[in-house]
Formats: structure tokens, C-alpha cells, sequence
């Protein structure tokens, strides 16, 4: 445990994860709090408060249905938030799961599940995740679902390429020679391991499901409004860019800041960590 | 006579704050016409000795004693002027020739890009030279268009050996050449290699870690211990009659003379045991050798650093 | 070579027939009744059940799902993908009058960002942690976090509504082209430029880059010979799978500018729940992405020695 400890030390040197841990603790306190913290209610349609600019009594401004922006937004990021994070944990979850048992098992078993995952990886993956979504319908549900069919194959892939290396090595063999299970080993030896590129992956997936997440809604085919979620807010925001640009300007900002910092945090986590989950970015064999 | 001159080399790392002294006060030379050895444990400072000649050290080091060669401090150069010493002048062979050779360049083409960048030499020659000198080393020259990975260990240190002598440099620093291979390629690759420094009136400083190699090549050997020289000597009298405990116990460490291991571990670089650097594993220390770091004694054509041998300055 | 070739092409060949089965049971599988949703899409929600049941009967929505399957597999392999069961046009004209329209995003898009993040890659890994670096690295990481909708919609409020400069939406000449390639490029060009900076460090910290300088070689050839080559490998493939991705329709950069592509046309299916016109795009773009990967992967084999040769 002491070298995790030294780890954190290491990571809180680190300027820029040390920003984008700070940025995500506040985003945190946002999403929790944001019914205290939202000076409107955030469904609450106003129309004689239309496309107002930022003032005094709307920080952003309203929008074409006159609710709060600034309220939306503070909403938007519990939405945004949950996605991500539930999306991550399913997909680390189950990925790694199927990563270890794929690389440890071997045979027919990785064959079916490496087979699944070039499938998966067969379509861009936004492609994918639009006709899942686009074909289920709109809510959220759906959204995670959608999401999550296209990130796990690149936890599998990680976890089954570290559980082949670290599955020749001798403390593995002494082990079984013990004649430990399989489960056992898998558990005790070999996924400690793969913890640390996973977690890496994890946090710089939570930046790209954010963006995803807004993406499908931006399409209309994730979460709908009246639902403050960011990315459908910028597309409401389309048809009064000329004239009320602060409609799309501050949800787009919100997106940028939040993934950013999550890419920060990522980054710093890789450097201090592992540099194995840079080859994953590749997602070749 | 010496063809290079270490004079008082310090290499010191900064790694996190705190200072790994790699080199500690060095002083060496490399005479005509000899195959020095330079023997020590992993970790001793030996490679990078090899490297500080040849200016290849990395960034965050501090450099401090000389290394005079042709009446020049190596150390003073600019890198313009180094880059034309280096393969031309000293050649140096990398550990590892399976990280050494560029995975995507024909070996061929690594032999002939010596002769182009230094000797100006035109494609047709320099591809012509690189073949007559892959035929030297033993190699078919048809496989001049192979890649790296299409060779074995045996042969990619060959290649290595080609593309230090290419250019009949004077001095050849070959770092480890023998690791990794079994001993039959072992002897062939030595025996190789002492055949072209001799014929061509080089001088060698062979950096390796086994006794072996150093005995079967080597006519003066130098024993590296914490990042300092504690003997040099020709090369039969160190085998014979080794002088500094260390390198007694070197020697009996070999499986020959009964596999006995010197105790404790090798001290860390960043914080090395007070006095002489050996006192807490030798069999001999007294008092005076945690307190007081050792001078080189010289001793005739032999030098130790070892108290043991104050008085016996006299003799010789 | 020829061995690793083979292999793969029979790879594609089965991830893409598994591609049709998942396609395919992602339309029957969907919630609803499709036999219903056509007939809505069609005539309106004013619907009897004999137009349900007569959309059903002539779009073979009756018989059992795994012959629905193979009736349309069998259609494939003779490349008719079908009809639009909405407008009855030919689902493969369709998309093959739309594909050009990607492509030409897809390339200029692709030299762009290649312009922009070689060079930049490659100075930021020889300057390593110099203020140069710093500052490109820190703007890759901004792109990278910029959504690219947002940045898509932030350059039409600039240069198309406050400057006038450039069109906002369309497909006509290169003034069309402009602002979808950058928008596409950037975010392409921030990963890309990460990417080969990483790839250019870990190179120039191999063994056989210090033994280029011990040869006594210059500064520029052990970059541009020794190093850049070795970089480059894994750039390729990368930049390979980008321009997958970039020909299985830019969805959403298509989308905001209007740009009559594929990603578009997807888009407009999953709306109108047109389910042919929905499969045969997914299928296209599938099999677009796989020959893409399957091309890059071929170069690359192609490129570097350790594939290309074997060992003796």
C-alpha cells in the first residue's frame, strides 16, 4: 500500500492532474448540490422571460422556452456526471471480467470473446451507439446502454493482453502448482495487475462517454429535453445561434471543462501509473 | 603510451533530489596496442564509463575531471567536434545488439552510413566497403539487405563488431559483447574480435562483468567497485595473485574456484558506506577503513586501493 | 507476408458476416413492431390494421426472423440492399450517391490534420518539456476536450453569422468545404499530435538511437532516418483507423453543416425509421471500415521489416 501512497504524493506534484482532480471535486459538489445552488428551477418555462441575455437575475441568460440556463446547466452536470461514471464502472467491470477470463482461459472461450469484440469494433463506435440508441428510443436507459456496448471491448482487450503476460510468469505456475483454482489465481495474482492501466482507461473513459453521452443527445437520440442534459441543450440552442449565442456557448463550455479536467486528471494518472494504457488507445491486437 | 588519459572522473545523476555518484573519481588510461578490461558488478558504474568517453550521456548529469585524448579534453569539446571523434577516432559497441540495431534499417545500410556520414564516401563505396567488412566479421555479405530480426545473437553482435571497426577507429569500447550468447559464440565472437584489434593496431576497453571473457581477452584489467577503480593490473598478475579483497573475492566467486559468493549487498550509489567503499564485506577491515577513504596505491605496474597495502609502497 | 495477409483478409471476412448478423438483429430485436412503424412512417398515424398487416405481408415482415436473415443475406451477396421502405428508392444508390460527399470530407479533413499534427508532434518530442512543448501539448489536450459539435457550431456563429465569410450549411464548392474540415480536422489533429509525440519519445529513448550517435551521426539523420521512420509505425495505423472512422460518416459534423454524406443519411433513417435504409447503411459503413483497417493493416505489414520479412 505504500507505494500507492507515494503514487498520489507523485500524482499530487503533478500540476495538471492536480487541476483536473480540483475541477472534478467541485463538479462533484455541483451535481450534488445543484438544487441549492440552481437559483431557478431548472423545468420551469417562463414564456415572457425568453432568450434574455446573461443578467443579474439569469447568469446565463434563459432560453427559447425562458428557463434558467444557469440552473440547466448546474443540473446538466448531475446528468452528465452519472452517465459517465455508471458507464465507466459497467464497462471496467465487465470488460476486465471478460479481459481475464479470455487471456486466462484461452481456447474456444477467448476465441468467442475476442471474435465479440472485433465485432464491437467493427463499427465506429459512434455508429454503433447511435443505432442502439436511435433504435431503443430516447431516455436514458438507453443511453447508458448504448454507451456501454461500445466501450467495453477496450478494458477486454487490455485486461486479456496483461493477463497473457503476466499468466507465463512463475509465481503464476508456482501457484498453480499449489493447485490453486483458476478463480483464485485469476483474483489474487493476476487481476491485481491490471488494475492500474484500468484505472487510467476508466478516467479518461468517463472524459469520452461525457462527450458521447452529449454527442447522442445532440442528435436527438440520447436524453431529450426537457431534460437539461448539455448536449441537447446545444442543440436547442442551433436555431438562435445568431441572436442568442450564450444558448449554446455556456453548455458547450460546461462540456469542454468537465472533459478537460477528466482528461487532465487521466493523463497525470497514465504518467504516475502505467504507460501500458497508451497502447490501447491503438486498439490493435 | 596513452592513448586516452581519465583524469579524476565524476559522473553524478540527479534522480529525484537525491545525487547517485555513478563515477567517483576515476583516473584511467588506455595505452597502444592493449585490450584493457574493465570489470565489475551490474550496477558499478562501468557502462557508464564507456559512455562519459564517448559523450554519450544523458541530460541530467553533471560531468566533472577530464579525459584527454589527442591533447584534448574530451569533455571540453564541442559536439560538432565530438561527433567527428566519435566512430571515426573511438568506437564504442552498445550492449544489446538486439536494441542496438535499428529494427527498420538493412543491416547493410547501417554499416554503410559510418563510411557515408564520416568519410564522405559515395553510396557504391560505402555499400561496397560495408560488404567487405560484413565478409571480416564472418558474415555472408549476401545479407546485407537483411533486416536485424532476421539474424541471430551471434550474428547481430558481429554486425555490431563490423560497425565499430569500419572506420579503424583507434580505440574500440565494447560494452558486455558477449551476453546473451552461449559460450561456443562466446569464444567465437572473442576470439573474432582479438583477431581484428590486433591485426589492426587498436586498443580496446572491454566493460564486462565476467572473469572469463576478461581472462581469455584482456592483457591489463581494471576492477570498478561503487562507481571507483579499487585495482588495476596486468592482467595474469590480477588473475594470480589479486591484491584488493574485492577482487579476491571475485575470483572466488567463480565456479571454478568454488562458487563463493562475497556477502552482504552492493552498496547504493546514492549513499555509499562511509571510508572505503567495500569495508562492510570485506574480511580485513579494521578500523581505519570506515573512517578513512582509501588512495590508490601504487605498486610497480600495479595500483590498489586498499589500506592493506600502505607500507608495501616501498617494495617495488 | 503473405501468410499474415491472408489471415487477416479471412478475419475481415468473418467479423463482417458477424457484422450482418448484428445488424440485422438489432432492427428485428428493436422494440415495437417494425411491420407498425413502417406503415406510421408511411402513411401516418391514422393507420387500420389491414395497412399494418399489408406492410407486414409485402415488406416479408411474416416470416420467421432467421429467414427474413437469409433471404437478406442473399440479397447482399447479390449487393442489393434493398429498397427505402419509406420513399422506395434503392437503399445502395442511396449511399453511393452520398459517398463521395464523405470522401471528399473524409481526405481533406485527414490531410489537414496530418498538416497540422505531424510537424507539431515531432517539434514537441525533440523539445521535450520546453515551453513550446507545453504549449502544444496543452492545446492538444484543449481539442481533444472540445467537443467537436460545439466547436463545429462556435466557427458558423464566427465566420458564417458574425463574419459572413463562409457558408454555414451545403455542399457546393470549397468555401462549403472549409469550415466542416476544420472543425473535423482539429479534433482529429489534437489526438493525432499526442500520439506522435508519445511515439517520437519512446523512440528516441531506444538503444539503437544512441548508438546512431555513437556511429558519429548528425543530429537531423538520426531524426529523420533513424527515428521518424520507427515513429511513424504506430502512426499510421492510428491515422488508418481515423480515417475508418472518418468514412463511416463524420455523423455529427455532417449533420451540423448539412453536409449530404452517409453519416447524414444514417442520422435521417434512424429518424424517419426507415429499418432498410438503416441496415444498408450500417452494413456499408461496417464493411467501408473494415476494408479501411484491413488496407492500413496490409501497408503496415508492408512498412515495417519485422512483418514483412520473417525470420530465418
Amino acid at each position: 500500500m505504500n507505494e500507492n501512497w507515494m503514487a498520489l504524493k507523485e500524482l499530487g506534484e503533478n500540476r495538471m492532474s492536480a487541476v483536473g482532480a480540483v475541477i472534478i471535486v467541485f463538479l462533484v459538489f455541483v451535481a450534488f448540490f445543484a438544487p441549492y445552488l440552481a437559483p431557478h428551477d431548472p423545468l420551469k418555462q417562463n414564456l415572457g422571460k425568453r432568450l434574455l441575455a446573461p443578467n443579474g437575475e439569469y447568469p446565463f441568460g434563459t432560453d427559447e422556452l425562458g428557463r434558467c440556463i444557469f440552473s440547466r446547466v448546474l443540473y446538466g452536470t448531475r446528468i452528465s456526471l452519472e452517465i459517465g461514471v455508471v458507464v465507466v464502472v459497467i464497462t471496467a467491470l465487465v470488460g476486465t471480467i471478460l479481459g481475464g477470463v479470455s487471456g486466462y482461459c484461452g481456447g474456444i472461450v477467448d476465441e468467442i470473446i475476442m471474435r465479440a469484440v472485433d465485432i464491437v469494433l467493427a463499427f465506429p463506435s459512434i455508429i454503433l451507439a447511435l443505432v442502439i440508441a436511435g433504435l431503443l428510443g430516447p431516455g436514458l436507459f438507453n443511453v447508458i446502454l448504448a454507451l456501454a456496448v461500445t466501450h467495453w471491448p477496450a478494458y477486454t482487450r487490455l485486461v486479456r493482453g496483461m493477463t497473457l503476460s503476466v499468466k507465463e510468469k512463475e509465481f503464476v505456475e508456482a501457484a498453480r502448482a499449489l493447485r490453486a483454482s483458476s478463480f483464485y489465481i485469476l483474483r489474487r495474482h493476476i487481476l491485481p495487475n491490471c488494475i492500474n492501466p484500468v484505472i487510467v482507461l476508466a478516467t479518461l473513459g468517463i472524459a469520452h462517454t461525457i462527450i458521447f453521452a452529449a454527442a447522442l443527445s445532440f442528435l436527438g437520440l440520447g436524453i431529450q429535453p426537457p431534460t437539461p442534459e448539455w448536449g441537447s441543450m446545444l442543440k436547442a440552442g442551433i436555431p438562435y445561434l445568431r441572436s442568442a449565442p450564450f444558448l449554446t456557448f455556456f453548455p458547450g463550455i460546461m462540456i469542454m471543462i468537465t472533459v478537460l479536467a477528466f482528461n487532465f486528471l487521466g493523463d497525470g494518472l497514465r504518467d504516475t501509473l502505467d504507460p501500458r494504457a497508451k497502447e490501447m488507445l491503438m486498439m490493435r491486437k | 603510451m596513452s592513448l586516452l588519459r581519465i583524469e579524476g572522473l565524476r559522473v553524478y545523476f540527479n534522480a529525484r533530489g537525491r545525487i547517485v555518484k555513478a563515477n567517483n573519481g576515476v583516473d584511467l588510461d588506455i595505452r597502444e596496442n592493449e585490450i584493457l578490461g574493465l570489470i565489475g558488478e551490474t550496477g558499478c558504474g562501468k557502462s557508464i564509463l564507456g559512455r562519459a568517453i564517448m559523450g554519450l550521456l544523458s541530460e541530467n548529469v553533471e560531468v566533472g575531471g577530464r579525459i584527454i585524448y589527442k591533447g584534448e579534453n574530451l569533455l571540453d569539446l564541442s559536439e560538432d567536434r565530438m561527433r567527428q571523434i566519435r566512430g571515426r577516432e573511438i568506437a564504442m559497441m552498445l550492449q544489446n545488439p538486439s536494441t542496438s540495431l535499428n529494427p527498420v534499417l538493412t543491416v547493410g545500410e547501417q554499416i554503410a552510413e559510418v563510411y557515408r556520414c564520416h568519410n564522405d564516401a559515395t553510396r557504391e563505396e560505402a555499400k561496397r566497403k560495408a560488404s567487405n567488412m560484413l565478409e571480416l566479421v564472418g558474415v555472408d555479405s549476401k545479407r546485407m539487405c537483411e533486416y536485424p530480426h532476421q539474424f541471430s545473437g551471434g550474428m547481430k553482435q558481429r554486425v555490431m563488431i563490423a560497425i565499430g571497426l569500419a572506420l579503424n577507429p583507434r580505440i574500440l569500447i565494447a560494452d558486455e559483447p558477449t551476453t546473451g550468447l552461449d559460450s561456443s559464440m562466446k569464444n567465437q565472437v572473442l576470439d573474432l574480435m582479438s583477431e581484428l584489434i590486433r591485426s589492426r593496431d587498436m586498443s580496446m576497453l572491454l566493460i564486462t562483468h565476467d572473469l572469463g571473457v576478461a581472462r581469455r581477452m584482456c592483457d591489463r584489467i581494471a576492477v570498478m567497485y561503487a562507481g571507483e577503480l579499487v585495482e588495476i593490473a596486468p592482467a595474469e598478475k590480477i588473475l594470480s595473485e589479486p591484491k584488493h579483497p574485492y577482487t579476491q573475492g571475485l575470483l572466488d566467486s567463480l565456479p571454478r574456484m568454488g562458487l563463493k559468493p562475497i556477502p552482504g549487498a552492493s552498496p547504493s550509489l546514492s549513499s555509499p558506506p562511509r571510508g572505503c567503499k567495500y569495508n562492510p564485506r570485506c574480511r580485513y577491515k579494521g578500523d581505519e577503513c570506515s573512517e578513512k577513504h582509501p588512495d590508490m596505491i601504487r605498486l610497480g605496474d600495479s595500483y590498489v586501493r586498499c589500506i592493506l597495502y600502505k607500507n608495501d609502497k616501498s617494495k617495488a | 507476408m503473405l501468410k499474415y495477409v491472408l489471415k487477416r483478409f479471412l478475419l475481415v471476412f468473418v467479423v463482417v458476416l458477424g457484422v450482418t448478423v448484428v445488424t440485422f438483429s438489432a432492427m428485428h430485436f428493436a422494440p415495437g413492431d417494425p411491420a407498425e412503424m413502417i406503415a406510421v412512417a408511411r402513411y401516418g398515424e391514422d393507420l387500420t390494421q389491414g395497412e399494418i398487416e399489408w406492410v407486414r405481408a409485402t415488406e416479408g415482415l411474416d416470416a420467421p426472423v432467421y429467414i427474413q436473415y437469409l433471404r437478406w443475406l442473399e440479397h447482399v451477396l447479390h449487393l442489393d440492399l434493398g429498397k427505402s421502405q419509406i420513399t422506395y428508392e434503392d437503399v445502395l444508390e442511396e449511399i453511393l450517391t452520398r459517398f463521395p460527399a464523405t470522401l471528399v470530407l473524409a481526405i481533406s479533413s485527414l490531410i489537414l490534420s496530418l498538416l497540422i499534427a505531424l510537424p507539431t508532434g515531432i517539434i514537441s518530442a525533440i523539445r521535450k518539456n520546453t515551453i513550446v512543448d507545453n504549449a502544444c501539448m496543452t492545446g492538444a489536450l484543449l481539442g481533444v476536450s472540445m467537443p467537436n459539435f460545439w466547436l463545429g457550431l462556435l466557427l458558423i456563429w464566427l465566420f458564417s453569422l458574425s463574419l459572413g465569410l463562409l457558408p454555414s450549411f451545403g455542399y457546393g464548392g470549397i468555401k462549403h468545404l472549409i469550415l466542416p474540415t476544420i472543425t473535423l480536422g482539429t479534433s482529429m489533429a489534437a489526438i493525432t499530435t499526442r500520439l506522435t509525440r508519445s511515439s517520437m519519445l519512446d523512440v528516441l529513448n531506444q538503444d539503437y538511437i544512441v548508438m546512431a550517435k555513437a556511429k558519429g551521426l548528425d543530429a537531423r539523420t538520426i531524426l529523420l532516418k533513424h527515428a521518424l521512420k520507427n515513429a511513424m509505425l504506430p502512426v499510421i495505423t492510428f491515422v488508418g483507423l481515423q480515417l475508418g472512422f472518418l468514412l463511416g460518416g463524420a455523423v455529427i459534423v455532417e449533420t451540423i453543416f448539412a453536409w449530404p454524406g452517409i453519416g447524414k443519411l444514417l442520422v435521417d433513417s434512424i429518424y424517419a425509421r426507415d429499418f432498410a435504409l438503416v441496415q444498408g447503411c450500417v452494413l456499408f459503413i461496417a464493411v467501408i471500415f473494415a476494408l479501411s483497417n484491413l488496407a492500413v493493416d496490409i501497408i503496415y505489414a508492408y512498412l515495417d521489416p519485422r512483418i514483412r520479412y520473417e525470420k530465418k
